[in-house]
């Protein structure tokens, strides 16, 4: 039984056998699924089906997964979750830095990909309501837009001003990754110069702050090579 | 014993021939007399023939003077085209060498042996480029006059009074394979030049009257038969020392020949050649540089090394010496070689000289005892260029006036003492002035003070004053004592000074080359070899120098050209082609290509040559002098030696990474099929029994299989990751990118990657309060601790704890992942992070790789990694990296918290 609210999602994936076993686990959770074998035939897709979502081969015989990317965000918001295999952490950051939304890395379970999925589908939900909330929350730790004060546990965390910006920012995509690049740009606007180097710092700040365990965190999450990662799940 | 009576030397020389003419191509020459005895029609007659055989015979060069019979005889053989050489506008037909390398026929036809040819061509002689011919595998037939035979020649010129400047060395004749003999009686050839059928009417004119007399012909043609015969005679010889013949040998006689440097040498060295040959000897061209002669002019130096070069044509050993005493020398070099004969040239100086300073032949004469002394006479009619001295005249005037001045100031000095002191001790001022002008300069000078000083003394210091009379008769004692004191300081002074001069010289040579040894052998790397050979030679020679080395195809190419003013811009890669293929220098101031601006020079090294060094003196004499080349040539033999070692280092050392590879590929293979298999055998037959399991296979059994799949499956992407890891590190392009990273982000990364799999068991951390910042590359030291923390799971029991620490260690991190595993026994602890290595190779899985990569990275990062054993129980794998202070980031922060809103 398949409503007509279902969200779409659209795999652009020249590899049969992959797209097989995503039709299974996507119609199996209850998305409507569509698929297309090449970069053009899945551009003439994503501009006639109108998918909610599109998940996206790095590696496709016609056009570079890049290329799609940046071809389809000239004219379209649609979340895009990018496939690639280990060791290419290059091309996803490219891929994300050009207006992907997330990725995901080959081989990879179902569990992980509806995660993926779902906060890729939540956030252009929110995007698209532009509700404010007055506070965030995840775990224990709880941010007072209103008051910009922390707490975890309920007891009040000092913050510095580049500190808290870097948590907004996280709080703004929470769930999907942001790369280093991304995370400049919020935070010092276009002309970002030295501060990269010292990102790292403040990121190590933030989590020894709010973390109970920084070497092994719980929820500010690096994904080495690529970016940062708020886990909220 | 027959073994006692053949001469190993020859046997020797012998099979290195026998050896050297299978390869080499034959050489046949048509010998006569003179011209028009038909030598030219014999060698077609016989092509002819060969080609009638259907052997490939090409005309490479033929001279028909305009003979109509040869020119017939040419109808039908192939005729290379000759190549046309402007000399002073004219143009001159010259044969094409390197056309007939390429044609490279069986046979080649080149008359005139002897012939020299245009300037600017590859060789001086047409017989070097027979040689040449005959080295590439190609049989030659050509033609000969007997009075172009080198050591016939002085005999020729006396017979016939013309001298010949185009001669052919001895050596080729005998290494000739053939040597036909084309005769024809005096009278017939005078009828043939009659009827103009040798040369055309005017010609043939002049010829006649001049060295067309009958008398020459008969005397010339007596001449060509007895060379032959004797060529006869030595070659039966040889056929009998080949074959075992018993026969009684002559003991070896060995010739010395003294030569100096002067032009007539080469007379000397002739008439060796022709004593050794009749005496079936073996003979040495010495020459022995006195430490009292003075140095010798720019022309006899090049004298002396044409004479040298001329010797060693003739198939001579040559020796150059040095001595105080050059008698004692030469009967001394005799004595030591078993010399039974010395050749030396008659002095050309005056009577009274020799009475003066004794002559050098008197004295060997006396000093030879058993050996014999064979005084030969310089021919009076040859020039005789004078010992000029073009550098020293203008100096040598202002010395001997200087002299003068010496002995005038010694005068003025004895004028002063001449009231207070006896003149025997005023006498010690005059030796005083002697001893300062023989060490200032040199002989001449001296002995004119010796006599200036008698003189001056006799005039103004022996009564009567102002006059040479002398009163007392007992001062001519005095002066005698006095002029032969002064001699002989004189003499001895110059003498000391000399050798002290050359002893420097042979010093700072030494050094030279000594400096060069020692910088060469401290390195093995072929590039700094050639800066430092090619820097020590541009230095001591003052030249520009630019080197090429054999490729691994074969071929030359430029290795290096020099550094800054040495640099040579130019070679000729030609040159040094032929100089590689030849192995004989080339270019400036040798028989080869003299025209060219650089000496090339091949590099021999104990096995093969290495490659061409190129050398380009600043000033163009700078190469005369034949030790200077000689010199040059021990400089090269180092550097060859030196490139030498360091190929045979290169290639031993990429024999090994060979073997290395091949073991490294055999191992992979045996490994990666037992691991690619395991999980892809678990995969396959899990799947199939779901897909042909009956309706009995319930959900619960099918979820448990599915389960089996996704690890088998996800252990083969870790092992195929592992293997790419692998790889990346093995071919050398793994990158380390520098960055700084607070150490417990690292460890949360690798920790938050694996989440899943650290279910089963505790993960504890434990980092500094102020974490440091590793240096490095956070994805690769990622791997590291995922391959590390991996492991531990691997082998700790469930449920047990895995304890990661981070901690400064001199100036480092270290990082240590402790499991309660059954630890790692002393024997293995080494050994776990080389390549495929399996503490038990039964039990455990994973191709041994996970360690193996863990200790590439970690080595990259120019850390270090190992394993101890845990206190309670388990391994502790350890390693550093280097790390620093976290950056202090407050200055890029307002100096307050964060405002907030609530305070405002």
């Amino acid at each position: 039984m398949k409503s007509e609210n279902e969200p779409t999602i659209l795999v652009i994936e020249d590899e049969v056998p992959i797209r097989r076993f995503l039709k299974v686990a996507l119609t199996d959770h209850g998305y409507a699924f569509k698929e297309a074998q090449t970069g053009q035939e899945g551009i003439a897709k994503i501009a006639s089906d109108r998918p909610d979502l599109v998940i996206l081969d790095l590696g496709l015989p016609d056009l570079d997964g890049l290329e799609v990317t940046r071809q389809l965000r000239e004219w379209s918001d649609v979340p895009v979750i990018i496939l690639s295999a280990r060791g290419h952490e290059k091309d996803k950051v490219e891929a994300l830095d050009a207006g992907a939304d997330d990725y995901l890395t080959k081989p990879f379970g179902v569990h992980e990909l509806l995660a993926r999925v779902r906060v890729a589908l939540r956030h252009a939900a929110k995007l698209a309501t532009r509700q404010e909330d007055p506070e965030y929350r995840f775990g224990n730790i709880r941010v007072d837009f209103g008051t910009r004060c922390v707490f975890v546990d309920e007891k009040e965390v000092g913050l510095t001003r580049i500190e808290y910006k870097l948590l907004l920012t996280l709080i703004k995509y929470a769930g999907k990754v942001v790369t280093q690049k991304h995370l400049l740009k919020e935070i010092w606007g276009e002309e970002y110069g030295e501060e990269s180097n010292y990102l790292r710092v403040y990121m190590a700040h933030l989590r020894r702050k709010l973390e109970q365990d920084s070497a092994h965190p719980k929820y500010f999450i690096t994904e080495a090579g690529v970016g940062y990662r708020l886990k909220v799940e | 014993m027959t073994d006692a009576k053949r001469d190993p030397d020859l046997l020797l020389s012998r099979l290195k021939q026998e050896e050297s003419k299978n390869k080499r191509g034959r050489l046949k020459i048509f010998f006569g007399a003179v011209a028009g005895v038909g030598k030219t029609y014999s060698m077609l007659y016989s092509a002819r023939k060969l080609q009638e055989q259907n052997i490939d015979v090409v005309i490479g060069y033929v001279e028909t003077h305009g003979r109509q019979e040869t020119a017939a005889l040419m109808d039908g053989l192939e005729i290379l085209p000759e190549k046309l050489v402007e000399y002073k506008g004219r143009e001159l037909k010259e044969f094409d060498i390197d056309a007939a390398l390429k044609r490279k026929p069986a046979v080649i036809l080149v008359d005139e042996l002897a012939h020299t040819n245009a300037p600017d061509s590859r060789h001086i002689k047409r017989w070097q480029d027979v040689q040449e011919l005959l080295e590439a595998g190609i049989d030659v037939l050509t033609t000969l006059n007997v009075q172009h035979v080198e050591s016939l020649h002085d005999v020729v010129a006396q017979i016939t009074t013309v001298s010949v400047r185009e001669r052919v060395p001895d050596s080729l004749l005998e290494r000739a394979d053939e040597i036909e003999l084309v005769d024809l009686p005096p009278e017939e050839l005078l009828e043939r030049l009659r009827e103009g059928r040798v040369y055309i009417a005017e010609q043939a004119k002049a010829a006649m009257a001049n060295f067309f007399r009958k008398g020459n012909l008969i005397a010339l043609r007596e001449l060509a038969l007895r060379y032959t015969a004797e060529r006869v005679v030595a070659a039966m010889d040889e056929y009998r020392q080949a074959h075992d013949i018993l026969h009684p040998w002559p003991a070896v006689e060995r010739i010395l020949v003294c030569i100096s440097p002067s032009p007539l040498a080469s007379r000397l060295v002739r008439a060796g050649k022709r004593m050794a040959e009749a005496l079936r000897a073996k003979w040495t061209v010495l020459f022995v540089q006195g430490s009292r002669e003075s140095a010798y002019s720019k022309n006899e130096k090049v004298s002396l090394t044409q004479t040298l070069r001329l010797a060693e044509q003739l198939g001579a050993e040559t020796l150059e010496l040095s001595g105080n005493n050059v008698p004692e020398e030469i009967i001394k070099c005799a004595q030591q070689s078993n010399v039974s004969k010395i050749i030396i040239g008659k002095p050309a100086r005056h009577r009274w000289a020799e009475i003066l300073f004794g002559s050098v032949v008197d004295s060997v004469i006396r000093l030879s005892g058993p050996i014999d002394v064979y005084v030969i006479t310089g021919d009076e009619n040859t020039s005789l260029p004078s010992r000029v001295r073009e550098f020293n005249t203008t100096s040598a005037y202002s010395a001997y006036l200087r002299t003068i001045v010496v002995v005038a100031v010694c005068t003025c000095v004895a004028k002063l003492m001449l009231p207070y002191f006896e003149p025997s001790n005023i006498v010690m001022a005059y030796l005083l002035g002697v001893v300062i002008v023989a060490t200032r300069y040199g002989r001449g000078p001296s002995i004119l003070a010796s006599v200036l000083s008698v003189a001056a003394f006799d005039f103004f210091c022996v009564p009567p004053y102002l006059n040479f009379a002398v009163s007392d008769t007992q001062y001519i004692i005095t002066f005698l004592v006095m002029l032969l004191v002064a001699l002989v300081i004189s003499t001895l002074t110059v003498t000391i000074k000399q050798q002290a001069e050359e002893a420097r010289l042979r010093e700072l040579r030494t050094a030279a080359l000594y400096s060069m040894s020692r910088d060469l052998s401290s390195t093995l790397d072929m590039k700094s070899l050639l800066e430092i050979g090619l820097r020590h030679i541009g230095d001591v020679f003052d030249s520009r120098t630019a080197l090429y080395l054999v490729g691994t195809d074969g071929a030359l190419a430029v290795a290096s050209q020099g550094e800054g003013k040495r640099e040579l811009h130019d070679p000729d890669i030609g040159i040094a082609a032929w100089v590689h293929q030849n192995k004989q220098l080339a270019g400036l101031n040798t028989d080869t290509l003299p025209g060219a601006s650089a000496l090339y020079l091949p590099l021999q090294g104990a096995q093969k040559n290495v490659g061409v060094l190129v050398v380009k003196p600043v000033q163009e004499d700078r190469f005369m002098s034949p030790e200077q080349v000689r010199l040059l040539e021990t400089f090269a033999n180092q550097l060859a030696s030196a490139c030498e070692r360091a190929l045979l280092s290169e290639d031993s050392a990429q024999a090994h990474l060979q073997v290395k590879t091949e073991q490294l590929r055999s191992s992979l293979l045996s490994s990666i099929s037992h691991d690619l298999r395991t999980p892809l055998a678990t995969i396959a037959g899990a799947a199939s029994s779901i897909i042909e399991g009956t309706e009995a296979l319930n959900l619960e059994r099918c979820k448990e299989m599915v389960k089996e799949i996704y690890h088998e499956s996800m252990r083969l992407n870790r092992l195929v990751s592992n293997l790419l890891d692998m790889t990346k590190l093995q071919s050398g392009t793994l990158q380390v990118v520098q960055e700084l990273h607070p150490v417990d982000e690292v460890i949360g990364a690798a920790l938050s990657s694996m989440e899943e799999r650290l279910t089963s068991h505790v993960v504890k951390t434990q980092v500094p309060a102020d974490p440091p910042c590793i240096i490095g590359d956070a994805t690769l030291l990622q791997q590291v601790l995922l391959n590390l923390i991996e492991n531990a799971i691997k082998y700790s029991p469930m449920g047990s704890e895995i304890d990661i620490t981070a901690e400064w260690q001199n100036g480092m991190v270290l990082v240590t992942v402790g499991d309660r595993g059954p630890g790692i026994r002393n024997e293995h602890k080494a050994k776990i992070f080389e390549k495929f290595y399996r503490e038990d190779t039964k039990t455990a899985s994973g191709a041994g790789l996970g360690l193996a990569i863990c200790n590439g990275i970690i080595e990259a990062h120019g850390g270090h990694i190992w394993v101890e054993d845990r206190p309670g129980g388990g391994a502790n794998f350890k390693f550093t990296v280097p790390a620093s202070e976290t950056p202090n980031t407050r200055e890029l922060e307002d100096p307050d918290p964060l405002e907030r809103k609530n305070e405002v």
